[in-house]
This record gives C-alpha cells, structure tokens and sequence, in this order.
C-alpha cells in the first residue's frame, strides 16, 4: 500500500534538507521526497504544519523484561515509545537473566516482534552477567541482532577489562557504551554533590565521579583505536572532555538525557524520589553544559534512559530509593520545549540527536534519513502543540516521572513504521 | 501571638518569630517540671507516637517526658519491635498507625526527607526528631534556649561549631536557626569531616580550631562517632583530640564569657577534655533540662493546647 505525507516540514539532518515536501511511502520503504506529489492511489496523511522526521531511535532505555515484569514489560515499554514517537529502542541488558548471551537477545526480539510494531535492537552486555570480569560472547550476540555492548547500570571497572572490550567488539563493529561512574568517589552519595545536597544534608556525588572514567575511555579509545560511546553525560567536565577528544580525533560518542537538559539538582529540595537519579540531576553550569554539547554536537544522540520502577520502590525513603524515570512519553516534548523553543538546539540538530545520530553510531543501514530507497520509519511532531501528561496517559507500567502535570510546548503527533502510520492518541 | 505551622520538620521552614514564640513558650513550660506535681492536662486525650527507627534514647526519654508533663497518651513505636524488620515500607507502618488515630508522630529516621515522605499520608502533626544529617529542629531548638539563657540575645553572637560537620545531624539545624536570629556561624572540623559546599549555608568555614576559638561566645562541640576512624577519615583518635579536642587551654583562646555545649552523648578526651565537660564554662546538662521544655512547647503549640491549660 502506498502512503502519502502531504505538506509537512521535512527536516532530514543527513541530506541537510529543512523544506515542505511530500513523501511517498511504498512497501515499507520512501519512494519519493518532492513538492506536490499527486495523492492518486495513496492513503494521505496531512502533515501541514507539522514537522516530518526520519524515525526517532532511543538507544538508552530499560524494558526490564525479562526478570523485573512489575517495573516494566516488553509489551509496555514498547507501547510507550511508539506514543512517545520512537519507531525504534535499544534495551539495556540489566535483565534477570543478564543479555549476554544470543538466547536472551532472541527471547527479548520474538518477545518485541510479537507484541509491538516498534523496533528493539538489544545491548548485549560488556561482560558475563555485567559483572566486569569475563567479556561476553560479542560474534553470537551480533549474529541474533545486538549491535552495541554495555553493563549499563554498572562501569566497566577494570581498565584492563574496557581495553579488551574495546579491541573485540571494534573488530566486530559493535559499539562500547559504558556508564561511567567511579563507585568509590560515589561513596554513599544520593544526589549531585552542591549546595543542595549539603542543604538536605544528603551525600553528594561529584562530578569527577563521572569525569574520571569518562578521561579514562577516552583514553583507552586513543589507545586501541576502537569507538566508545559515553552513555548520560551529566556534567561540564565530561562534556569539555569528549569535545577535546573529538577535536583529536578520538573516536568517541556521547549521549544525553531529556532530565539532565531539563532539570537541576534544586529539583531533589521535597524529596521526590522522582528526583533521584544516577547519574544525579546537577546544577545550571552542568545542565548548561549538556545543552551546549547537544547544540554543537560534542553529544551526538539525545536518549531517555527511561528506567520503570514501581510505584511502592519509589515510595520508599529518598536515599533508599532506586534510580531513574521513565521518559520515552517525555521526551520528544521536552527536546522540543527546552531545546528547540528557546533556540539553545537548532530543530535540525534536535532532529539528528533523535534519529541520524543513533542510526550512525548503532550502524542501521536505511534508518535515520528521509531519502529515496531509506525505510519508511518516520516521526511526525508539532511544535506548537502542547503536552502535559497525566498519570493516565502513560503507557509504561511505572509511572515515576517529575514531568507528569508539566505543560511543555511540543507534541508528537504520528509514528510511522516500516510505512505504517500510528496516529498519537486524541487528547483534549 | 499563635503558631502557625502544623508541623515541625525543620528549622529552615520557621521564621525567626516562630522560634521566639517556642523558646517564650518552653520558658513558660520549665516551671512545670520544677512543680511537685509535674504535669499539666493541656495535651489530655491526645495521642502521641514516638516513631523511632534508629536507637536514641537520650532524645526519646525527652520526648517522651515532654508528652507526659502535658498528659499525652504516648505510643512507643521503635524499629527493634516493629514490622519494619518484616519488610514492611515506613509508608504502610505509617499507614496502619493513622488507624489508631494519633495526633502527632514523633519521628526518628536515618533518612533525610523522612518527614516530607510521611505528609502526604497522615492527618497528624509530624516533629522531626533527627532525619538522618537533614534536620533536628528540636536539638537546635534547646540549644537556642541555652543560648538565650546565658546570653540574653543572639544579634552579633560569635557561635564556633567544631567536630564532625559531614555527619551530623544536629548542625544543619543549628545553622538555620542561629542565623535567623542573626548570630554568626563558624564551623570548624578536619577536612575530611567538612561536606562540600558548606560556605554556601552562610556560615565561615575553617580547619584551624585554634584560630576559629578566639573570641568566640559559644562553642559548640559534636561527637566523634568512632566507626568514622575506619571509614579512613581521620588517622586516630589521639590525633583528633590533639588537633580538634577543646582543652582547657585552648578554651581560654575564646571570650571570657563563652559556655561550651555538646548535643551528647560526650566521648571524654576525645571531642574534650572532662576539666571543660565539667567546667564552670559547660551547659552541657542545661542542654538536656532544657530539651524537655522545648519539647513541651513545640508539642503544645502544635496540638493547641490552650494558655490557660498550662496553670493548676
């Protein structure tokens, strides 16, 4: 069946195109990008007035199954990235069994395909269990999908350890991402380590926490030569540190989150255990510092990290509580209130931090670009239309979120995947 | 003049007008423990918690003669005894408790923000009795009142809190309140015991003691939990005592006048020498006659007792 996407505003950061055009979707794949293509045997979409984007990918997000269903199913996680306009999701392999291993990534794929029309390309895990020791089998989990490795929730403690993972998958091309987090400077830390945290009397967390083994990555990038990426970049240190690496050359990438561009540490004064996250939310000259490395690219890919947890986990003391929060609902709307409204991000960097970036880096042929013979994944969002949230419109199992009740200027209005349309739902 | 908050869960959320009230209030409340009948009916019918999740019998003992003098009925809730050690979360304890149709929680928790948890689930009046290194309202509360005593005001007061600022949980609330009043604050420890970022509460931060005692009006002293030593934070006791104990001679460095307080319990010849812990200059037992009044008062206001209650 052939599909029409009339007169939207096409932004495709691959090709640099930003114009109204029409885009004719055949067989699962973009047959033409023009002005006025005629509507005769196409199922039309009106897209005025809406921008049109290559599908957006999240390569950071937690769907909990198998091993933690109360938090989150497959079947959940997936419903909520297709309403938050994801056509495709990379799930962490912090799972109970651990993803290391070609079973679990078949499981985590039959389970997707059964259930959902959004795609799932697994990380498999850096090391057996995530445990930092013995690397995983990378050959067998590439052949049943997975494209990038992490013990995401954990560092890769040992150097010896990163470099070895760093060889093996390069010579695969698989991608590294590594949470980077110096556990021993974390300490008992909850919260970024400021004058909030010394107000609250809560430990802190310093930003070197995330700075040392970020300097250290970059390091044993340089050495082997092999690409790592740096997941949730949360402060200026890292980000001035990846921007020197990239300006020498060393192949490293990074990511942020929708929380870390849109809220400080002043957010955890109250307590909400919806404030608490890893790594934490930091100050103005931190969130400042993300913004900047997503407006000149330094962060090459915008991610959620949407990390359910229960209601009764997070209803628990602050220091006790899990980290994270869900965002896959979240964060079109807050890329596009935070960054784009106020003109910090340009909309077609914003576009490419969504979907070229991640396609780059994971390597999806056809994904990320709106262009003849590319796959007809598209997102479909306005700008002017507003979002906010109730507890009801999630999709997720959990609801810990701060952004729920919060209007943001931005909605997501249409999914398209493999050149079916998924209409967001009618609110309001 | 009434109270007008319905709980007390930190000193931060009072005004300096508020703290004026409780401390005229606890003055009034003192008379009744000196009585030969040591009690009023002013909280009669009233139903107290004491919801203690962590060991502290100084402050509870207090707490629990506070709600005594005023005729409270009092629940002692402790973690020891509880279901907590079943699994249970602090919001269902608290949950079921509210059944029982109390007035107030007297709460103690390892945990700052434990009070901002509980509020949303409960009718009754919260006093936070120490959450975690966050607040102690009703420590800094008698600490005022001590102050106030010896000392008649606190606009211009030269006030040196030294020993273990990062895990405290007696100093935030001290700082809060002393600065209100318009006192000034320095706090003074090894380094490795300084959270960062303490200069930004307002006060002055230094590591030299000598140079922080001088001139200083009151000095307070904080207890050197001995576990710290094996966390690596400090060499050795000894060493401590050597460099941060306040000795008799090192105590005539400040003013003339000062009066030496400690929250308690004191580990002798570690945060001070017993010649200063027994010295014409220590209010340390002050501290603790005066946390029951203060403990009164703040029940008293929270729970509406009237004025008059108060007389025989």
């Amino acid at each position: 069946m052939k599909r029409l996407i009339k007169n939207g505003r096409v932004v495709d950061p691959q090709s640099g195109t930003d114009d109204t055009l029409d885009i004719l979707l055949d067989g699962g794949r973009i047959a033409r990008v023009e002005k006025r293509i005629p509507e005769k045997g196409a199922e039309v979409f009106d897209a005025t007035g809406m921008v049109v984007a290559p599908g957006f990918i999240d390569m950071h997000v937690h769907l909990r199954e198998p091993g933690f269903e109360r938090k989150e199913t497959i079947a959940s996680g997936l419903a909520a990235a297709l309403a938050g306009g994801f056509t495709a999701v990379c799930c962490m392999p912090n799972t109970n069994p651990v993803n290391d291993n070609a079973s679990v990534t078949q499981y985590i794929l039959d389970k997707a395909r059964s259930c959902s029309p959004v795609r799932v390309y697994p990380i498999g895990a850096v090391t057996k269990g995530s445990k930092g020791e013995e690397l995983a089998p990378y050959a067998e989990m590439r052949e049943a999908g997975v494209r990038a490795v992490s013990d995401d929730g954990h560092p890769v403690a040992s150097s010896a350890v990163m470099r070895r993972a760093l060889e093996y998958a390069g010579s695969l091309g698989m991608l590294v991402i590594d949470h980077c987090e110096d556990l021993e400077l974390v300490g008992d830390g909850v919260m970024n380590e400021g004058p909030v945290a010394v107000r609250l009397g809560l430990h802190g967390i310093p930003a070197e926490a995330e700075s040392i083994p970020v300097r250290r990555d970059i390091t044993l990038a340089r050495l082997t030569g092999q690409r790592v990426h740096i997941a949730h970049v949360s402060t200026r240190l890292a980000v001035e540190a990846i921007r020197a690496a990239k300006k020498r050359r060393v192949p490293v990438t990074a990511e942020a989150t929708p929380h870390h561009f849109s809220l400080t540490e002043e957010a955890v004064i109250g307590f909400d255990t919806n404030t608490k996250m890893n790594p934490p939310l930091r100050g103005q000259d931190d969130v400042d510092a993300v913004i900047e490395g997503l407006a000149d690219g330094t962060l090459d890919a915008i991610v959620t990290d949407h990390a359910p947890h229960a209601y009764e986990e997070k209803m628990v003391e602050f220091d006790r509580a899990p980290n994270g929060i869900i965002g896959l609902q979240t964060a079109v709307p807050l890329a596009l209130d935070r960054l784009v409204r106020t003109d910090r991000v340009s909309l077609k960097r914003m576009v490419d931090a969504f979907s070229s970036a991640p396609a780059r880096l994971l390597g999806l042929e056809g994904k990320g670009r709106i262009q003849e013979g590319a796959d007809a994944d598209l997102t479909i969002f306005s700008l002017r239309k507003e979002t906010c949230l109730a507890p009801g419109d999630i999709k997720s199992l959990s609801k810990n979120s701060p952004f729920l009740g919060v209007k943001l200027k931005g909605a997501v209005m249409a999914v398209i995947i493999a050149g079916e349309l998924y209409p967001a739902a009618k609110k309001g | 003049m009434s109270f007008a908050h319905k709980h007390l869960m930190g000193i931060e959320e009072l005004s300096a007008e508020d703290i004026t009230l409780i401390l005229d209030t606890a003055e009034k409340m003192s008379e009744v423990s000196r009585r030969p009948l040591k009690k009023v009916p002013a909280l009669r019918g009233k139903l107290v918690v004491n919801l203690f999740f962590e060991n502290s019998t100084r402050t509870r003992s207090s707490f629990e003669i506070a709600e005594k003098r005023l005729s409270a009925d009092t629940l002692n809730f402790s973690a020891s005894t509880s279901s907590l050690q079943k699994g249970e979360t602090l919001v269902d304890t608290v949950l079921n408790l509210e059944r029982m149709q109390p007035d107030c929680y007297v709460i103690r928790h390892a945990s700052p923000g434990t009070c901002q948890l509980i509020h949303p689930f409960t009718k009754a009046a919260l006093v936070n009795a120490g959450d975690g290194t966050h607040e102690h309202p009703t420590q800094a509360l008698l600490d005022a009142m001590t102050i106030r005593q010896k000392k008649g005001d606190f606009k211009g007061l030269e006030v040196l809190i030294c020993g273990d600022i990062s895990h405290s949980r007696v100093v935030r609330s001290n700082v809060f309140l002393l600065s209100k009043m318009g006192a000034k604050v320095t706090v003074c420890g090894p380094a490795t015991f300084m959270p960062p970022h303490m200069g930004s509460l307002g006060v002055t931060v230094t590591t030299d003691f000598e140079q922080a005692l001088r001139g200083k009006d009151v000095v307070m002293m904080l207890r050197i939990q001995m576990e710290r030593q094996t966390k690596g934070l400090f060499p050795s006791l000894l060493e401590y005592y050597k460099t941060f104990g306040l000795t008799e001679e090192r105590l005539r460095l400040a003013d003339k006048q000062v009066i030496v307080m400690h929250p308690g319990p004191i580990n002798r010849g570690v945060e001070m020498a017993s010649e200063v812990a027994d010295g014409p200059y220590s209010v340390i037992l002050d501290q603790v006659e005066n946390g029951v009044a203060v403990r009164m008062a703040v029940l008293y206001l929270l729970l509406g007792g009237s004025e008059d209650e108060t007389a025989h």
